[in-house]
């Protein structure tokens, strides 16, 4: 069980929380001009890291509002809370194979 | 030469105390070079190389895995077999799959314990009946043996099944697919480890890979703990390490890794003699020949490589359970673990050439690839040794999520297995 620190409301355990996946993939600004590969690309491939995730995460059952997250998927520790639209921090990796 | 397993070898090591077995499979320090290098020990891994040995003679391979033989999802799943899937594509696989286990034991001289003991998918309400029905109708059209029954002939398949009306999760019905069933997960990894070995197949454990050598896009050989291997061909099923490995040799996939959790209780006297599924409410149930109750729970909803699993996970499945099943409440678990599953966004596998020429992925199994073993394996060693998709798993590769043919198998798998 995590428990995730809501910027707004404080330490709360995971289950008060919905996840939305990996974060800053941005929806392409003109989508007509993209080719098949590009759709794919935005639609479905993913980092899916061993290490360091950037994800997103709303606090469903609480202020209902939506943050960033930077997480270890090995130890789970999470490394920061972050705003949405900011730039995510600078962290060092652990590397796993 | 291997000595065979049979009765009589039985009773002869019988005489020496068990004492004088010969080792099911040599081994040995890999070669420096290699036709076909396969990545990843588990189930789906040594089939791929049994079936490129004795179905297409190729038999310089090695196997090389990171840790033990089946260590990976193989050894920690529910072990839930059948192959009543919606779609054409699935129905097609895996019933090849299935039909490979029907002779698997013999096939392979070694016993993987396969119990024909029949699949209940239950439902719980109109929607889940309407895509029962649907999905009995298509599995027969397939020409997969799948039958409807209704509440009264659920509790006379599995009496356990708690009907009464005032239960949290009526069972209004159910799919049964009689040649569905269990097998032993070790045994198929140490089964096919075994014959791939007898026909030359080098088995390499304790070896994690951790590069690969790419030069004018062909695969060259891979890096790994015992130093640089060559191989003409480099096949990766290293299921949740998928990505991991893609992202070694340059390129993204569309999966994400998740740890899925089962748990076994106490060993009890036989009470349930059929596997029961349950996609709505996340309980997979059965019963091991040790007498432990065998059972399935979700996927975690985050990404994750810790093979534990989240505890609200265990809980909602074992409430399900507690429901579905009164007479458990009482029973004690005895371990609880997770194996990290790659899901894709189909539910669907990918068998696949890939950007990289010479380099071959099979994964995205997600929680429900063990069934699939022997078809796995089949399908992919063709692809290999022709370097063109086997028929049947050409709707898998990964243009798929270029073109937009996805099958979209969450109704047939979703968290099931
Ligand atoms: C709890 C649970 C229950 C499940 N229940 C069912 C079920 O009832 N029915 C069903 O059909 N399926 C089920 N599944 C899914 C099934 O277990 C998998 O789809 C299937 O076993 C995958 O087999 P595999 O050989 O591809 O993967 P694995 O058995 O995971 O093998 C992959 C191997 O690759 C190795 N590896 C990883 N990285 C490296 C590296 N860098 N170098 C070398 N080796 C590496 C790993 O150590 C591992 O041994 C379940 C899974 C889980 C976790
Ligand atoms: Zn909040």
């Amino acid at each position: 069980m995590l428990l995730i620190d809501c910027p707004h409301c404080g330490p709360r355990a995971e289950l008060e929380f919905s996840y939305g996946h990996e974060a800053h993939i941005e929806r392409p600004k003109d989508p007509d001009a993209l080719s098949d590969s590009d759709w794919a690309a935005y639609l479905f491939l993913r980092e899916n890291p061993k290490g360091v995730i950037l994800e997103r995460w709303v606090h469903s059952h609480g202020c209902r509002r939506w943050f960033n997250v930077a997480r270890d998927t090995v130890s789970y520790e999470i490394l920061a809370v972050y705003p949405m639209g900011a730039e995510p921090p600078k962290l060092e990796q652990a590397r796993y194979v | 030469m291997q000595a065979r397993y049979s009765f009589f070898s039985l009773a002869r090591n019988a005489l020496g105390y068990h004492e004088n077995w010969p080792e099911a499979w040599r081994s040995p320090e890999p070669r420096g070079s290699y036709d076909v290098v396969v990545v990843g020990g588990g189930g789906h891994g040594l089939a791929t190389a049994y079936y490129l040995a004795k179905e297409h003679g190729i038999t310089n391979v090695a196997v090389i895995e990171r840790g033990w033989l089946g260590g990976g999802n193989t050894g920690r799943n529910t072990t839930i077999v059948r192959s009543n899937y919606l779609w054409d594509e699935s129905a097609a696989l895996y019933e090849h799959a299935l039909k490979l286990w029907e002779g698997l034991s013999q096939d392979l001289n070694y016993n993987v314990m396969f119990s024909q003991r029949g699949v209940l998918n239950l439902a719980h309400n109109q929607h889940d009946l309407r895509e029962l029905q649907r999905r009995i109708r298509s599995n027969r059209l397939n020409g997969i043996d799948s039958e409807f029954l209704d509440a009264a002939g659920v509790k006379a398949f599995c009496p356990v099944i708690d009907l009464r009306s005032d239960g949290r999760y009526p069972v209004l019905g159910a799919s049964l697919q009689r040649r569905g069933g269990t097998a032993r997960h070790d045994a198929v990894a140490w089964g096919y480890a075994r014959a791939a070995d007898a026909r030359g197949v080098h088995i390499v454990q304790n070896c994690p890979v951790t590069g690969f050598r790419i030069s004018n896009g062909r695969i060259q050989g891979v890096e790994t703990a015992k130093g640089y291997i060559e191989a003409k061909k480099v096949a990766v099923v290293t299921a949740g390490h998928s990505s991991v490995m893609a992202n070694m040799a340059g390129f993204r996939l569309p999966v994400h890794s998740v740890p899925l959790q089962a748990l076994v209780s106490e060993p009890v006297k036989p009470v349930i003699d059929c596997v029961v599924m349950s996609g709505a409410v996340h309980a997979y149930v059965s019963q091991s020949d040790k007498g432990e109750l065998v059972i399935g729970a979700g996927v975690d909803k985050y990404v994750g490589y810790g093979q534990r699993g989240s505890l609200p996970v265990t809980e909602e499945t074992l409430a399900a359970v507690c429901e579905l099943f009164p007479l458990f409440r009482r029973m004690r678990m005895l371990r609880q673990w997770g194996g990290i599953v790659d899901v894709c966004p189909d539910a669907s596998p990918i068998i696949s050439k890939t950007p990289v020429q010479g380099l071959y992925f099979n994964c995205g199994w997600g929680t429900g690839g063990f069934k699939a073993t022997p078809g796995s394996g089949w399908v992919f060693a063709d692809t290999i040794a022709n370097d063109n998709p086997h028929p049947l798993a050409a709707p898998y590769t990964l243009e798929r999520f270029t073109t937009g043919y996805l099958i979209d198998e969450h109704g047939a798998a979703a968290v099931a297995h």
